[in-house]
This record gives structure tokens, sequence and C-alpha cells, in this order.
């Protein structure tokens, strides 16, 4: 038994109408006494329809007492298995080891949005708390009618119900059947689902299994070999696809050189309106006829700008496309016209990659007017509806299974991989698995948001902070949405002549300053190519979040810094929230922090150092971060040598999931501050291997993170996946600031543009 | 196309191949071994890496007619829960990997590293694993692994 069964190798379509299973090389041992029973189940009809309204679509008690948990969430490897896991223990009373969660398939699980927003315990494990506390209700009362005593008098230790003297497993009370309970659902899909039945949860004081660093059961499969991932999965008849894509973006195929392959055995050239790929029987085969298949493009206008340092100017000279305006209080175009001075600074964010390990890779089997999905999507049910949307079927002809895929962090290329994949099954009549190549995968995922940030601050007399203002501008978080469900946000939906319906979303600062005048607003505007486009922006993880608080976090750090005021002094001043407070507190207290302003004056000579703290919530959560670097005036290399993080996300589940979800946040964080920048010239972008996108290497690792968690049993939890990477590149910054006195406003830090900075 | 005889975690095995293809291709879908992955194709990562002789060798740019007589080893064949190889013990202790698409490139080549030094300095650990790639950012919890793993060893 394990916890964390993906990817049931059966197909409940299959298995009703074929009577038999797709064989799939999933090598995942999967549970076949709960699996196979549901699918059984599934085939004799016996399962209740798997909809959001009904507790048998979250939980269920096999023949031998084991819990199935189905969640309609994803876990993109940071423990939320284990984590849910310990949820729904907790709520039935049963043991830890007795659950098993499955999660992500569409024919097993209900859409709950997959993984979104850090919300998997947020939302998703709010949802099985309330479905399994309800699970737990109803075999009580089963109990009750059974034993003929009354339910408050029953107590449940080990899914055993008893009063004391008599009892009966949950085994025994419906073991292998399903539950027939009807959920008050709020008639919701997705992250926002929710449908609590009758019975109250837990209280916190009560907890055993919630709050415990139980350890993670999916490292071991990974590390002797025996869970397979997305991309290993072999399918009867398979064929391998590669797609081709143009030198020009924007460019459309105008005539393809069939002949240019034909030394290459076993390959046939797929073309669907714009897109052009190869499908053969042999791997390496696609690859090569990849690379050789000639074709001509058409005259495309080069549609970008001369380089990613462009970026920054077009933005400001960008006609605004939507504007919004999150925050205001006061009067603050009237309170700066009567500052005494006004400290002002922009700041500066590039486009970056979700540069996954693994380019995106899927399999897609259409046939007889249905199709089977094999996805590594952080979203399988939203790339079940893509993969609909695309080749014209309805949702419920569609299947998908959810494997493990490479690292996702919002909107990577997995989905698209899929939708590619179904147009060339279709066009094939056989099972196609599409793999990008490197450059695919850099080149054309979908980008985190370039932008730039104008804050100001209105300074009185007496040197009183009286107006704020915090202005983003940039290209849309939802160019194309966060999720492929919809051809306008696929590639293969674009080039099949679809039309982009780029949306318009951005954010602002999550803080909790207090000034009389205050306002925080975003602008967006148009992307630089309306269609299957390699500079499509869509969510990297913590959409906008790292931008938008290395500009706010580091504009505080200017203005205390020009008031000559202490850091850590000047945020406690200003925030007003008890636990910001508290937190930005146990941060400075942790790390030694010892007050005085930046920057610090007693350093000569090359190597200098500096500490620096940034701070900020998100959906309920809240980071503080001090980081301390070394820098090397010579040659302008940083080293984020420790960082000291505060993390209050409420209620903690698993505190040793918890840390190292915040370890990966602070080194990603790292990365995309001191590395990341997606190139590109007129024609394309030229981002494409991992030497003209690095990110973070194993040398540069910080020598100590401590992680600080502040526990709020009382507090319901909120999410941990992504806070943490949002304050990272302002610490950084406010570092280098106290070291150096030399104020960094452009990311990413890379050595060449630090050493310019400091010359 | 070339008839290519392969030493694989002790096991020989026969294929027909381009002998100009990858032996990742090879290991993947001639021999249905899954491990190692594909991450670049340009030997820029180490999700593919294998061992060759002992030697930890990316796999998605060494041609399958290169490998000639070379014993190849890979992450399934390093160790196995009931006899594990230390670093894959200390994986597991350590709890490193998120999405574990780049493993093999860190295990298979720290155990290079370990089976050449005893207690390699925090230097030397670096410098053996200086460009391989982890995008989830686990790299606290990989060196705390190779640490663990090289006090294990003695």
């Amino acid at each position: 038994m394990t916890k964390m069964d993906k990817a049931s190798a059966f197909s409940r379509r299959a298995v009703l109408k074929a009577g038999g299973a797709v064989v799939v090389s999933v090598g995942m041992p999967i549970a076949l006494d709960t699996v196979l029973g549901i699918d059984a189940a599934l085939a004799q009809g016996a399962r209740p329809p798997v909809t959001p309204d009904q507790l048998s679509s979250y939980i269920a008690v096999n023949a031998n007492g084991s819990v199935s948990a189905f969640f309609g969430k994803q876990d993109l490897a940071q423990g939320l298995y284990t984590a849910i896991g310990q949820i729904v223990a907790e709520e039935l009373d049963v043991p830890f080891k007795s659950v098993t969660v499955i999660m992500g398939n569409t024919a097993t699980s209900v859409n709950q949005g997959g993984a979104s927003g850090s919300t998997g315990i947020q939302m998703g494990g709010k949802q099985m708390r309330m479905a399994a506390a309800e699970a737990r209700r109803v075999l009580v009362e089963m109990a009750a009618g059974k034993l003929g005593v009354p339910a408050d008098k029953l107590k449940v230790t080990d899914g055993v119900v008893s009063d004391g003297s008599k009892s009966v497993s949950y085994a025994e009370l419906i073991g292998g059947q399903y539950f027939n309970v009807q959920l008050q659902w709020n008639k919701e899909v997705g992250n926002t689902l929710y449908a609590p039945g009758k019975a109250q949860p837990k209280k916190p004081s009560e907890y055993k299994i919630v709050g415990q660093p139980l350890r993670r059961e999916d490292i071991a499969p990974k590390v002797y070999c025996q869970q397979d991932y997305v991309t290993d999965v072999k399918v009867p008849g398979m064929l391998h696809g590669r797609v081709i894509r143009p030198p020009v973006a924007g460019a459309t195929p105008a005539t393809i050189d069939e002949g240019s392959i034909k030394s290459i055995p076993g390959v046939r050239v797929v073309r669907d309106k714009d897109l052009v790929g190869v499908v053969a029987d042999n791997e390496w085969n696609a690859i090569k006829a990849a690379q050789a298949l000639k074709v001509e493009w058409s005259a495309a206008t080069p549609a970008f700008l001369d380089n990613a340092a462009a970026t920054y100017d077009h933005i400001r000279k960008a006609p605004v496309r939507h504007r919004m305006v999150e925050k205001e209080n006061g009067n603050v175009d009237e309170a700066f016209r009567s500052a005494a001075r006004v400290i002002e600074a922009e700041y500066e964010w590039p486009f970056q990659s979700h540069a996954s390990m693994g380019p995106g890779c899927g399999v897609v089997q259409v046939k007889n007017g249905e199709a089977t999905v094999w996805t590594g999507s952080p979203k399988p049910h939203y790339c079940r509806d893509g993969v609909a949307a695309i080749l014209n079927l309805p949702p419920e002809k569609v299947e998908a299974h959810s494997l493990a895929g490479s690292g996702a962090y919002g909107r990577n290329d997995a989905g698209d991989a899929c939708m590619e994949a179904a147009v060339l099954s279709r066009a094939v009549g056989a099972p196609v698995r599409v793999q990008y190549m490197r450059a695919q995968g850099t080149g054309w995922d979908p980008k985190g948001p370039a932008s730039i940030h104008r804050a100001r601050a209105a300074v009185d007399a007496s040197d009183k902070i009286f107006a704020y203002e915090f202005v983003s501008k940039g290209f849309s978080r939802i160019d194309v949405n966060s999720n492929e469900s919809k051809p306008w946000d696929q590639l293969a939906g674009h080039l099949l002549g679809v039309s982009l319906k780029s949306g318009d979303g951005f954010g602002t600062p999550a803080e909790s300053y207090e000034f009389d005048n205050k306002r925080l607003s975003w602008e967006t505007i148009a992307p630089l190519l309306d269609r299957a486009s390699p500079l499509r922006t869509s969510h990297l993880r913590d959409p906008v979040g790292p931008q938008i608080h290395f500009a706010s976090e580091s504009f505080v750090d200017e203005v205390a810094a020009a008031l000559n005021v202490d850091p850590v002094e000047f945020r406690l001043r200003h925030v007003k929230d008890a636990r910001d407070i508290a937190l930005i507190k146990a941060a400075a207290e942790k790390a030694g922090w010892q007050p005085r302003p930046s920057p610090r004056h007693d350093q000569t000579g090359a190597k200098v150092s500096g500490r620096g703290i940034a701070y900020s919530q998100r959906g309920g959560t809240r980071v503080a971060i001090v980081a301390e670097v070394d820098i090397d005036r010579t040659t302008g290399k940083i080293w984020a040598r420790k960082f000291t993080v505060a993390h209050d996300c409420g209620l903690i589940i698993n505190p040793r999931g918890l840390t190292q979800t915040i370890e990966g946040n602070v080194i990603q964080g790292i990365s995309r501050t001191l590395w990341e920048e997606v190139a590109f010239d007129r024609r394309n972008v030229t981002s494409v291997d991992w030497l003209t996108y690095p990110i973070l290497d194993i040398t540069e690792t910080p020598e100590r993170v401590d992680v600080v968690l502040l526990n709020h049993p009382e507090i319901a939890p909120s999410g941990a996946g992504e806070p943490s990477i949002r304050p990272m590149a302002a610490a950084i910054a406010n570092a280098i600031f106290d070291a150096t006195g030399v104020r960094l406003r452009r990311v990413p830090f890379s050595p060449d543009r630090v050493k310019a900075a400091l010359s | 196309m070339a008839r290519i005889t392969l030493d694989v975690n002790g096991s020989a095995h026969t294929i027909d191949a381009d002998p100009d293809m990858p032996l990742l291709y090879a290991l993947r879908n001639d021999l249905g071994l899954n491990n190692p992955h594909f991450g670049c194709g340009l030997a820029q990562c180490g999700a593919c890496t294998v061992h060759i002789d002992g030697q930890a060798v990316r796999s998605c740019i060494t041609p399958v007619s290169a490998v000639g007589n070379g014993k190849v080893v890979t992450l399934a064949g390093l160790g196995t829960p009931e006899k594990p190889h230390p670093i894959q013990a200390a994986y597991v202790e350590e709890e490193v990997p998120q999405c574990g698409y780049c493993i093999n490139g860190w295990i298979m080549t720290a155990a290079a590293l370990l089976n050449r030094v005893k207690k390699p300095t925090d230097a030397q650990i670096k410098d053996a694993l200086t460009g391989l790639k982890c995008r989830c950012g686990t790299h606290m919890s990989i060196l705390r692994a190779v640490k663990r793993a090289a006090e294990m060893m003695g």
C-alpha cells in the first residue's frame, strides 16, 4: 500500500466497453485490492457517478478496511499526498498507513482544480477534511444502528467503532461498498469546489495525525525506479511524434519537402493547418526526421524586440490595455501635491521560463470518437477538457490518466504536448507520444510575464510617510490562461486557426503597510505576438508575485534607507497585521539581526557582505525572509549565502514537508533572482537550453537555510507551495544594497550586470 | 542499422540499432529501462546519466556504438530497496526529490564520486556535481544526502 497511487492502469471506459484493460507500462505498484476493485465496481455500475455532490466521489472504504481518498487536485511533488492522507486519516480516525490517496485521474476524481495557486491543502484539503468527517459521521450512525447504541456513546479507534464493550469495524460496516450520501455541493468546479456534509470536523486540539512530521512515501519509488513518469508510458501500437517549430515566431508552413526525410525509415509527416509534425515507430527516427525535414515557412514580420533589454522601454511606451486599481484609501494625488519630498523608483523584471527538467510530454490515443490521454499536466481535468476541445469531442468521451511529470510550477508545456499529441494521433490513427526537444521546452513553453513597477512615497517635513503609490505595468499573467482547457489557450489551438483571446491579469503587493493615502494598481499591455507565441505569458510559480514584491519590498527598503531607519524597524512601524508583526520579529530574531540603517559603511576591499529583509503575504500565508549575501566586486559574482525564513500558513499539516517545500522555494527564488532571463531577438526566443537559460548551480547553494515555522492551529491552513518564493528577490536585493550601497532595480543580478552596477 | 550487444545491469542485450543513436534511446526503448530520462539531449543537465565502467556518462550524447564492451549500470542497477547503494538510502532518508526527474544525474554522479573518493570534502562534492540541473531546487537536500552517504560508506 502506498500513499500515492496516481495511475490506475485500468480505464473505466475500456473496462466498460471493451471488457478489458488498456495495457500500459505504468510500473507503479498499483494497490490492486483497491484500484482494481474500484474499477470492477465501476464496470458493474456499482459506483455512484463521480460527481461533486457524492461522498463516494471522495472517500471509499475497501473490503479490507483500508481507505481510498479520491483527490481532484495534484501533488507537484511537495508532499501533498502525505498531507491529504494525514487530513483524511485524522478525520476518519483510521491509521495514516491505511489511507491511499488516488489523485488526478479524471475517471476517479472530480475536478478540484489540479495544482493551482498553492491551494492543495487550503482548498483541496478543506474539501477532503469535510468529506472524511462526513464519512466518519455516517459510519458511526451505521454502527449505532448495528450495535443498538446511541451514536454519541460511540468512539472510533483505528477504524473500529466501539462503546467500550461492543464494536464493529468500518470494513464490516461498508467495506467494499460505496457510500450513498449526498453532500451540499456549492455547484462550483475547480479550486473553489466545496461540498460539505452534515458533520463537524474535529477541533485542532484533538489532532493526533495532522501536524506530525510524517515521511513521504513517494520518494523510494522514484529512487528505486519503481515509478514511471508520463514519459515512460507505452501503449500498444504507439508511435513517437515530434513537432516542428518555425524559425521566426508567427511564421506558418508554406511547403514541406517530404523527400528530405525519405532516407529515414518508417516516418510519416503530419500537417494539420499550421501544425507540422512527424511520427515514427522508432523514437530516434522521429527525432532525426524532425531535424531533417525541410519546411519552407511563410515570410513573417519579426514580431519581437531587438533584445530582452528593450523589453522595458517597450512596456513603458505600450498603450495600457487594461487598468485596475485594487486598493485605494485617502486622496493619493492630492497628498503627493503637498509632499515635502517624494521618494520614487522604478524596477524591472524579465520574461522567465518554466524550463521544466523534462520538456513537455504526453501520450494520446484517439480512437472511435473517443480519446485517452496520459498526461503529466498539473491540471489533468483541464487537460482532458482541452484535448476534448481540440478534437471537437464531448469531455465525457475523453479520459485523462495523470502520471508524474517533470516538475511544473504553474502552467508549463505539459498540456500543450498533449494537445499536439492528440492532433497527431487523430491524423495517423494510432496512439502518439509527443515529447518536445529541449529547445522547444525552454524556447516555446509559456513564460512568466515581464514587467516594470513604479513606486513613490510622499514624505512630510517631519519625515513621516503620508502617501504611497505602487503601479505595475506589464504583460498579462493570463495572456494564455493558467489551464489549457480552451483551444485559444493552447499552441495547438492557435496552429489550427483559433484566435488568441488574451486575458488581462496582474496583481498588487500583498502586505499590511498602512499609510493615510495609499493606492495599489496594475496595468497590462498587449502581447508582442498574438498567435502561437513563444513569449505567450501565463502562470509561473507565484504568478507575478516575485516581480511585484521584488519592487515593493525593495522600495520599502529604499524609503527606510532614505530616512536612515533600520529596515526591520521601518517595517514594524508601518505593518499593522499582528501576524505580520510576529513574523517579521521572528525572522529578525532567528537571523540575529542587529538594528542599524542600510547600507553598512565598514567594508573595504573586493569582497563584501550584507543582509536584507523582505516580507509579503499570499492568500493568507505570510513569509518574512532575511538574506545574507557575499559579493565579489571584481567579478560581480553573488553568493546568496544564508537565508532565514519565518513562515506562517495557519495550521501546519506536516512540518517536515513544509520545511522542504520552503527550501525549494528559496533555491528557485535565488535562481530566478540571480540568473533567469529569457533572451530573444526580433525573430524568436533565443533561450533554448541550459547554456542560454542558466539556473542556479549546485556550487551556488546557500550554506544554510533556517526555517522558523509559526504554527496557528486555530487558523485554517493557507497555501505553502509558492508564498516563500515571493519575497526572495527583494531580500537579496536589499542585502546587496546593504553590502555595497548600490541599488539593483533590474532582475536578474547576473555577474556582468552586478559588476557594471558596482563600477 | 547495426547489431549491437550491450552489457547493462549485468545482463547482455543484443539490439538492432542505428549506430549513431544515443545510448539513452536503446536503454529506454529497446531495453525498456525507463529510469534514465531525456532532459536536454545536449549533455547539459544529467537526467540521462548512467555508469559505463564506473564512470558517470551522459547517455543522451553517447552513441550506442561507442559503448563497446563497457559495463553499463543504470539507476535501476545501482541498488534495490533490499540492497540499496548508500546514496539511494540517503536519498530516501533525506527525502530529496520533488519531481525526481533529475535524480539519475545526481545519484549516478554522486555514486561515481563516492566510489572513487572516500569522505569527500564539501568542495569536492560540489565540484563533482557542478553542471547537473535540478529545477525544483532540491540543492540543499541533495548535498545533505551526499554527505550522509559518504558517512555511511565510512
